[in-house]
């Protein structure tokens, strides 16, 4: 399931973090989540909830959510809009030549924790 | 608690240890090709024709993984190239980690040319490096030739697309010149070969590649 590695990719980037700043515990992390990265964030959730009781040093790490919008911007008439409204068509010029701006992210923004 | 901003994608570890193994298989001079496609594309096929056709050339090795089962392993190993079967526990593609579990497993000594068949999916296998060489993507005819639209990632990181199943063409509503055009937008400089495993159509300009890729690769 994609949602699950993607946890065990986001737990092998902290433990790195943890070693290099010799923390002991993790209290949140926080992701920044794009509307069209394909990530359903209740399974996201459910997997986190499934995974950190097997892996100590997030133990009792919450995890904090924030969606990023998706826009999209059209080469042609060089306006922005919202991906999720109306796909990869520009809604002003009907143009193909359209491109994602932002909204495809999976970034660990920022983290609580404790060191030694 | 302190706070710790690290604003990281978390594709950045795999892509570090992506970019190691891609350096470590350069300098043992294993051409390392990962290739992708949707479950049914006809991946095993391609690779069989692919090796009965340069194995007295190169030393080939496959690396199968699937969620489960290992009957392409078995196939591979018929045809006479070395293959091991990695199962990836339920997870829909392969990392850079797994790859190079997979390949210390199954030993490169000697081997010139390895292959990755990664999980049948069109999505995950495009976001997480394995540290292949080059990407190769296969879109069989049957698919039909809108994929391009739908998948639009896959397309876009794959230095390859191999159009498969030419010989079904007069069966299906699939027209190849839209297709590539559809494929140039996403990535100019993607290459496309339309082949046939089943009549050999095609085939020596993908394998005409590949032979050409492999002398600059051990260069």
């Amino acid at each position: 399931m994609h949602e699950l590695s993607i946890v065990t990719h986001v737990a092998k980037t902290l433990d790195e973090i943890a070693e290099e700043n010799k923390l002991t515990k993790i209290g949140s992390v926080t992701l920044q989540i794009g509307e069209v990265s394909g990530i359903i964030t209740d399974y996201f959730t459910d997997c986190w909830n499934y995974f950190k009781v097997k892996h100590p040093l997030l133990k009792d790490a919450e995890l904090k959510l924030e969606m990023i919008e998706a826009v999209t911007f059209c080469e042609d008439c060089k306006q922005e809009y919202k991906t999720v409204e109306f796909g990869r068509i520009c809604p002003y010029c009907h143009s193909e030549h359209t491109y994602l701006l932002q909204g495809n992210e999976c970034n660990i923004k920022e983290i609580e924790a404790e060191n030694e | 608690m302190k706070v710790i901003e690290l604003h990281r994608s978390v594709t950045e570890s795999n892509d570090r240890d992506a970019e190691l193994l891609r350096r470590e298989l350069k300098e043992k001079g294993v051409f390392f090709v990962n290739l992708m496609s949707a479950a049914g594309s006809g991946k095993t096929t391609l690779l069989g024709r692919t090796i009965t056709d340069l194995k007295d050339e190169y030393r080939i090795a496959v690396l199968e993984a699937d969620i489960e089962a290992k009957v392409d392993a078995e196939k591979i190993e018929e045809l006479g190239a070395r293959s091991i079967q990695v199962h990836t526990d339920g997870m829909c593609h392969m990392d850079a980690g797994m790859t190079r579990q997979g390949l210390e497993e199954m030993g490169l000594e000697g081997i010139d040319l390895a292959f990755l068949e990664n999980i049948g999916n069109l999505i995950c296998p495009a976001e997480f490096a394995t540290g292949a060489s080059k990407n190769v993507m296969i879109l069989s005819v049957p698919e039909g030739d809108d994929k391009p639209l739908k998948y639009p990632l896959m397309f876009e990181t794959s230095d390859v697309l191999l159009i498969t199943k030419m010989d079904t063409l007069s069966y299906f509503n699939f027209d190849v010149e839209r297709c590539i055009e559809r494929v140039r937008y996403l990535n100019p400089s993607i290459k496309v070969f339309p082949v046939s495993a089943k009549t050999g159509e095609g085939m020596d300009a993908w394998e005409n590649w590949l032979r050409d890729e492999i002398r600059v690769w051990k260069e």
